[in-house]
């Protein structure tokens, strides 16, 4: 078990990096705590392997430190920190039988053939893969050989955390969604630290506790996956979770009202009526699936017209233009489109308000 | 329903058809038309059935060329094999060291054969050779044109010098198309060098070293330039190989008929012991294990 600590920690590929951007990873504090099932979310490019190389050791950092449990790790090669690693690509040595690939690990670190045996057994059982044992690695098909991989990190009694870079990409989608419930039924019997870096938001919404975002080298936000529905931190957030992402439209600020081409919308309550400041950049932002889409002109609202409407057969997505900006609202199957005019209201409590691209609200609020 | 048959695919066939069959097939059967006649001139031949055959296969100096030329190639091929693979483990893997050692590497594979036999030739003087001089001066009593002994380690470390290059550039494309991912995961896995080097590099090889082992044997199996400008086969007739005795036999002595009969045979030794390694090779670290 172990509870990993990243303080100051930052990355960069370059030998003397000394702009922002030359950092593959910016300066992060983060924690993640014991027993827990983290997503890593982010676009190709974000960083996430980086961080995922450096936790592991794969990777020395430029500056800051790994600390497990409080012991600073950022020295100690991998070999010696209790971290296994399952990759994009299964691994597995093609020549060896699936019996001795899962030994391997155990046979590396002079543990008696005994205890090999119960303990291969016992993790090939959890992964169904006794049938397999005698065979060949290099003979099975991709998902049998990502849970091979899987396995000689499981087998290992001294791993405290595993971490996972996009391990279900080359399964076929047919055995994805089994693949992930195993993974998350071990997450349950071991209470391991897991770590899950993906691009796919379904996969990090449903396999995760909390969901870790990141962003051009930042960790942008860390919450639950309702979190990151309902209060995303970041504008990318927003538009990175959800299909389709959030709406965002440049606004003004006056009190807790967002005015949008005249039109003055209210903002959620925890919204701080802070006056605005030069320079500062805000934007009024609200899911698709919070936004309303109405056909009587109501008391505040702003009037769109249609441009699209999408049918997926459980939901619509309507596509609207309104004060120089597109919008998507989500609709229900039963919900009708009369007309090509409307009026988009929008609840206060899901009209959130963002400040040069972060959330801005009273710091009482759920935020982290 | 019927199927309707075109057989005009054929035709796009064809030109290889005439290609192969002026290229291999006509010169092989002319071969095999020397192999089995005895001819004096052209009006006067006779048929012989398999008496050149009988008499090459019992034939004592062609039975000893034929153990030295196996000797020779397996003794390169336990050589150039390994050593190629070490090479390659410790090439540098990327940036300009290894442009540089990759362009000296394929130095030796651009120069000529002959050229290759003139220059150890004169290297290997004990008189006024660099190297043939340095053995002497380590007090070794050495000179390929007297010794046989010299003379095979000459040969043998001329086609080493010459060829390992060729198994080590196989190798060195074999190891970097290696994910990256493996070694890390061996690192997780704790595994020792050895065990990297056994369970992921050398499997991941094994098509470039059946590659290298098959081209290898093969251009071995036929060495003829270096061996002939380097020792002409002596002293006696110990770095006599087959390829040799065979252009004595053919052009030397013009005996057309024995001659055919010997290239038929060599051909199929040469085809036996490919289609062995290919056959054993990709057997390697296959199949499901009990």
């Amino acid at each position: 078990m172990a509870r990993i600590e990243l303080s100051r920690l930052a990355h960069s590929y370059q030998r003397r990096p000394d702009k922002a951007e030359d950092f593959a990873l910016k300066p992060m504090d983060h924690v993640w705590e014991d027993g827990e099932a983290y997503a890593l979310l982010g676009p190709s490019g974000c960083g996430k392997t980086t961080l995922l190389n450096i936790i592991s050791g794969l990777l020395r950092p430029t500056s800051g430190h790994v600390l497990f449990d409080g012991r600073d790790v950022t020295d100690l090669p991998t070999e010696d920190r209790n971290i296994a690693q399952v990759f994009q690509f299964p691994v597995v040595y093609d020549t060896m039988t699936v019996y001795d690939n899962l030994a391997f690990p155990l046979r590396n670190r002079k543990i008696s053939e005994h205890e090999i045996q119960n303990r291969v057994g016992e993790i090939a059982e959890m992964l169904d893969l006794v049938f397999c044992l005698k065979q060949r690695a290099g003979t099975l098909a991709s998902d049998a050989r990502q849970k091979i991989s899987l396995g000689r990190g499981l087998v290992r009694t001294d791993v405290s955390a595993i971490l996972f870079d996009e391990p279900l990409t080359v399964i076929d989608p047919h055995l994805k969604n089994s693949l992930r419930r195993k993974l998350e039924e071990i997450h349950r019997q071991s209470k391991l630290t897991l770590i899950y870096v993906t691009h796919d938001q379904t996969e990090a919404l449903t396999f995760a506790d909390k969901v870790v975002v990141m962003h051009e080298g930042e960790v942008v936000q860390v919450g639950t996956p309702q979190d990151l529905v309902e209060h995303p931190a970041h504008t990318f957030v927003g538009y990175f979770v959800g299909s389709p992402g959030m709406n965002f439209l440049s606004c003004d600020v006056d009190g807790n009202f967002a005015v949008v081409d005249g039109q003055r919308i209210r903002l959620a309550d925890d919204t701080p009526s802070g006056a605005e400041r030069a320079g500062d950049r805000w934007e009024l932002g609200i899911r698709p699936e919070f936004l309303q889409l109405v056909f009587d002109r109501p008391k505040e609202g702003l009037q769109a017209k249609i441009t699209n409407i999408e049918d997926f057969g459980s939901s619509k997505i309507v596509t609207a233009a309104a004060a120089g900006n597109t919008l998507r609202v989500r609709l229900a199957e039963e919900d009708e489109v009369r007309g090509e005019l409307g009026w988009l209201v929008f609840p206060p409590e899901r009209s959130l308000l963002y400040r040069n691209a972060r959330l801005f609200r009273e710091p009482t609020g759920r935020r982290q | 329903m019927t199927k309707t048959q075109n057989n005009r695919a054929w035709f796009l066939v064809l030109p290889v058809v005439v290609l192969v069959a002026f290229s291999a097939i006509v010169p092989l059967m002319t071969v095999v038309n020397y192999s089995v006649q005895d001819i004096f001139d052209i009006e006067n031949r006779v048929f012989v059935g398999s008496e050149w055959y009988r008499e090459i296969l019992l034939d004592d100096g062609l039975q000893k060329a034929l153990l030295r030329q196996l000797v020779f190639s397996f003794a390169i091929l336990l050589i150039e094999i390994p050593l190629g693979i070490a090479v390659a483990l410790a090439m540098p893997s990327r940036g300009r060291w290894a442009s540089l050692t990759l362009v000296v590497l394929a130095l030796p594979l651009l120069i000529p054969w002959n050229v290759v036999g003139t220059i150890w030739q004169i290297f290997g003087r004990a008189d006024i050779g660099l190297g043939g001089v340095l053995v002497t001066m380590l007090g070794i009593d050495y000179n390929y044109a007297v010794n046989p002994f010299d003379a095979w380690a000459t040969v043998l470390v001329m086609d080493v010098w010459h060829w390992t290059s060729l198994v080590a550039l196989l190798c060195f494309s074999g190891l970097r198309a290696i994910p990256d991912a493996y070694f890390q995961a061996a690192r997780i896995d704790g595994a020792s060098n050895w065990a990297v080097f056994r369970h992921i590099q050398l499997p991941k090889l094994k098509n470039v070293l059946l590659i290298a082992v098959l081209l290898r044997f093969m251009d071995s199996f036929m060495i003829y330039s270096e061996p002939f400008v380097l020792t002409g086969g002596g002293p006696g007739n110990s770095t006599t190989f087959l390829s040799q005795t065979l252009a004595r036999l053919a052009v030397g002595q013009f005996d057309l008929g024995p001659a055919a009969a010997f290239s038929l045979i060599y051909f199929l030794i040469i085809l036996l012991f490919c289609w062995l390694f290919y056959t054993t090779m990709m057997q390697l670290g296959r199949g499901p294990r009990v």
